[in-house]
């Protein structure tokens, strides 16, 4: 896909950095504050922040983004406002109704503040594109409402060293972070690999509180500015969950993983990969490989005795490991796997198991988007072997 | 017996049921362990039992964590809407 044209909207490039009388009265309040001062209003004027998602999230950041002074506010979203955005998503007005959301977006900030520059990309963010997206901005806002492009965003931030500065919603609660390797840890640090789609509803289908988003977009906006004037302690290494209903904000600590595969010390993702197949689970997967995708425990233990050359893969964890095991494979715990990649021979057949079939089905999903090409399930998982196969084994 | 608190969060609240739950567990438990006794309990969760993320005592514990008698743990899935 080519990259999308940008649209400039507001002023010519500013000549220097220093702000005009119009600046100075309409920054006022913040340029009495220590803690920005003419300096930090400067840095804001200089800063370049890209938003990825013009919706929920990205109605209070781009608003107060731009009220801020955010010199350069890049903004991208490929939806038109529809009237069910309109409980939430406050930077479009009723007339906007079947507008761009990026054009609406540009016309109110411009409204807001028209000293800021504003570049709006009318375009889904893709693999393609998402590196040439993200390159010209220092920091990215994560206003977006699925997890491929999550993952795309977050994996994009990290191979560029780019902050990104994370928030997402569901019904009354929301988290926020800021993924800013090697300061702490990414979003995959957290959520190696999405959850199966139909596990998570989205807000249309579950529904959200439309304040909630106004909360956590101002959350994030907070963090980007903080970020922006080096000041204050930023959210890296803290996730910060909300509850409206109960209206409690939580704090966790959250550290980086080593084998995170794509900040880990060693990454086996290196490149931006297909997030929709990645986010798409394991029925999907099986169809685009077109082969045929199990073996029974019948079958396995048959080509074992044939003195087949087949590796047998654990995805379980260590703990179910040292309950049972079949002997001869090979223990490597589902949430490790995408680290793990290079431990594997992609010349050889791998029968993959865990306890039933769930967790093996996500492996071979990780296996074909690495690469893997002769990969099988073991239906029934060790379960099956148990009770077919070796009765010695315990079940459990 | 330990004592352990479990809060849920966001998709983990609505397949739980509940918001928050109190478990006696044996002294020698685990965060492993914790999970399982939350699918037993509360099978709905299995769906997203892969995906779950426990941060005991407000701290996120990778791999296998021991419990003690007081500790709070949160239950934290993936949220992606925006």
């Amino acid at each position: 896909m080519k990259q999308p044209a940008p649209d400039h909207t507001g002023p010519d490039a500013p000549s220097g950095r220093d702000l005009s009388t119009q600046e100075v009265a309409r920054y006022s309040r913040h340029l009495v504050l220590p803690e920005v001062a003419m300096e930090g209003q400067k840095r804001l004027k200089a800063a370049r922040v890209l938003l990825i998602g013009a919706g929920g999230l990205g109605s209070p950041l781009g608003l107060y983004l731009a009220a801020a002074g955010v010199g350069h506010l890049g903004i991208v979203d490929f939806d038109v406002v529809e009237l069910s955005n309109l409980q939430r998503q406050v930077l479009h007005g009723t007339r906007d109704l079947g507008r761009k959301k990026t054009a609406s977006a540009s016309d109110r900030l411009r409204d807001m503040n028209p000293e800021i520059e504003i570049t709006t990309y009318e375009a889904q963010v893709t693999s393609a594109n998402a590196l040439d997206l993200i390159r010209p901005y220092d920091i990215v806002i994560d206003g977006t409402d699925n997890f491929p492009t999550r993952y795309l965003v977050n994996d994009a931030c990290v191979l560029l060293g780019k902050p990104n500065v994370y928030g997402s919603i569901f019904r009354f609660h929301g988290q926020v972070s800021v993924f800013s390797p090697p300061a702490g840890p990414c979003y995959r640090c957290l959520y190696p690999e999405p959850p199966p789609p139909e596990s998570v509803p989205s807000c249309a289908e579950a529904g959200v509180l439309g304040v909630l988003p106004g909360v956590i977009g101002s959350l994030q906006a907070t963090e980007a500015i903080k970020l922006i004037l080096g000041k204050g302690d930023p959210l890296i290494g803290r996730l910060l969950l909300y509850d409206a209903l109960e209206m409690q904000f939580r704090e966790v600590k959250i550290h980086r993983d080593p084998h995170c595969p794509v900040c880990g010390e060693s990454p086996s993702i290196t490149k931006l990969i297909d997030y929709e197949e990645f986010c798409a689970g394991p029925a999907k997967a099986r169809a685009t490989a077109g082969m045929p995708a199990e073996i029974t425990v019948e079958e396995l233990k048959a080509r074992l005795d044939r003195g087949d050359d087949v590796d047998i893969l654990d995805v379980r964890n260590a703990e179910e490991w040292i309950l049972c095991h079949i002997d001869g494979a090979t223990l490597i715990p589902l949430t490790e796997l995408p680290a793990r990649f290079k431990e594997l021979d992609a010349g050889r057949e791998i029968v993959v198991h865990c306890k039933t079939g769930v967790r093996s089905a996500k492996a071979m999903t990780l296996l074909l988007g690495a690469g893997f090409r002769n990969v099988k399930v073991l239906r029934g998982g060790i379960t099956a072997w148990a009770q077919k196969i070796d009765r010695t084994l315990s079940g459990y | 017996m330990i004592r352990v608190t479990v809060i849920f969060f966001a998709r983990a609240r609505d397949l739980a049921g509940t918001e928050k739950a109190v478990f006696e567990l044996s002294p020698d438990a685990t965060t492993s362990l914790m999970m399982q006794v939350l699918v037993d309990r509360y099978p709905a969760l299995r769906e997203l039992q892969d995906h779950l993320r426990l941060a005991v005592n407000r701290s996120y514990a990778a791999g296998t964590a021991a419990l003690r008698d007081g500790d709070e743990v949160a239950v934290i899935p993936p949220v992606s809407g925006g």
